[in-house]
């Protein structure tokens, strides 16, 4: 039962962290100087939810468990981090995307959240529900910015629409552990978030004059991040990720 | 694409209730709604701030430097516009 519980907490900080990692990557890099500090900005909101949810694992764990045993000491195949969240940064227009439809299902997800029965959990759903609802805006608002811009900036919407709407599937699978949760209130059920994602999706993509898949019953979409198969992009954001402790393990700095 | 820069804003944060805006800096957005939100990503990350106003660089008219002279300094020698010439009550602080 607790195991089910660290598991559905590790699930939710692995998503934020590896959101929050790809972000990062953008430090340096964005096309002018005002949204290069918005992405970090953001990065450092996500990662700061993964560090909530990471503290709160290991205080359930003990064992000499800290926030840092996690990212820093497990393998690929026990990160639960949906597949879209690990898939490389592209285009200015693709990391857009990605956050957008990753942002939509967090603002109804913590909405949701706050009432878990887990006060600890609605509490970081509470907080973080706050940066999301910043994070949905700034996505949002440049999807419809680009969407409805040149022909040029469609054409990239269009094609990053294409290349994440199979991944966008996995975000309301539930794992066992989510199961489990579920049962006992801690957890939200992510298939009853699926009708109010779509809801902003096709408003915003309305408005961004973008076309999109029509949903269907039992359509394909990619999936094993939840289960711990993974990508082999997550190899290489480990990679980097854990170089340090990997080479000079309990390095402290 | 055209290379058309987008346009200077000037921001200006109340860092809280009661104090006036202050000018912060410039950033370049393609509009006023964009100008807000990433002054509110620049010049807001470390709590500076609780309103934002963003006033287009090409609004703003300023005087111009070559007339300092006719400008401010005829008032140099002009100290009896200001009051300091009362006497004021020892009890009176504050002022």
């Amino acid at each position: 039962m607790t195991n089910d519980k660290i598991q559905y907490i590790l699930q939710l900080a692995d998503n934020s962290l590896i959101h929050g990692h790809r972000l990062s990557e953008w430090c340096g890099h964005g096309p002018i100087l005002e949204v290069d500090m918005a992405l970090t900005n953001i990065a450092l909101d996500n990662i700061g939810a993964a560090r909530s949810f990471y503290q709160y694992a290991a205080e359930l764990e003990g064992q000499c468990k800290t926030e840092d045993s996690y990212p820093y000491e497990r393998d690929i195949l026990e990160f639960r981090n949906v597949l879209l969240l690990e898939l490389p940064n592209g285009e200015f227009s693709d990391t857009l995307m990605k956050c957008f439809f990753f942002d939509a299902f967090q603002f109804h997800f913590y909405t949701a959240l706050q009432k878990s029965t887990d006060e600890r959990i609605a509490s970081i759903a509470t907080k973080s529900l706050k940066e999301v609802t910043y994070h949905l805006r700034f996505s949002s608002e440049w999807v419809i910015r680009l969407g409805d811009g040149t022909a040029e900036s469609k054409q990239k919407m269009q094609a990053a629409i294409a290349d994440f709407w199979t991944y966008t599937g996995e975000l309301f699978d539930a794992s066992a552990a989510e199961k489990a949760m579920m049962s006992e209130g801690v957890a939200v059920d992510p298939a009853s978030l699926r009708p109010l994602w779509e809801k902003t999706i096709a408003d915003t993509f309305e408005e961004a004059t973008l076309s999109y898949p029509i949903q269907k019953d039992g359509a394909w979409f990619q999936k094993g991040g939840k289960t711990g198969i993974h990508t082999e992009y997550i190899g290489f954001i480990l990679a980097e990720m854990q170089y340090m402790q990997k080479s000079y393990p309990g390095l402290e700095w | 694409m055209s290379n058309q820069e987008w346009p200077l804003w000037e921001i200006f944060i109340r860092s809280k209730a009661g104090l006036d805006h202050k000018h912060v800096g410039s950033l370049h957005a393609a509009d006023a709604q964009m100008a807000i939100e990433m002054a509110r990503d620049v010049y807001t990350r470390r709590m500076e701030g609780i309103s934002i106003w963003a006033v287009e660089s090409v609004n703003i008219h300023a005087s111009n430097p070559d007339d300092a002279e006719s400008f401010y300094e005829p008032s140099n020698d002009k100290i009896y516009r200001h009051p300091t010439f009362y006497d004021l009550p020892d009890e009176l602080t504050h002022m």
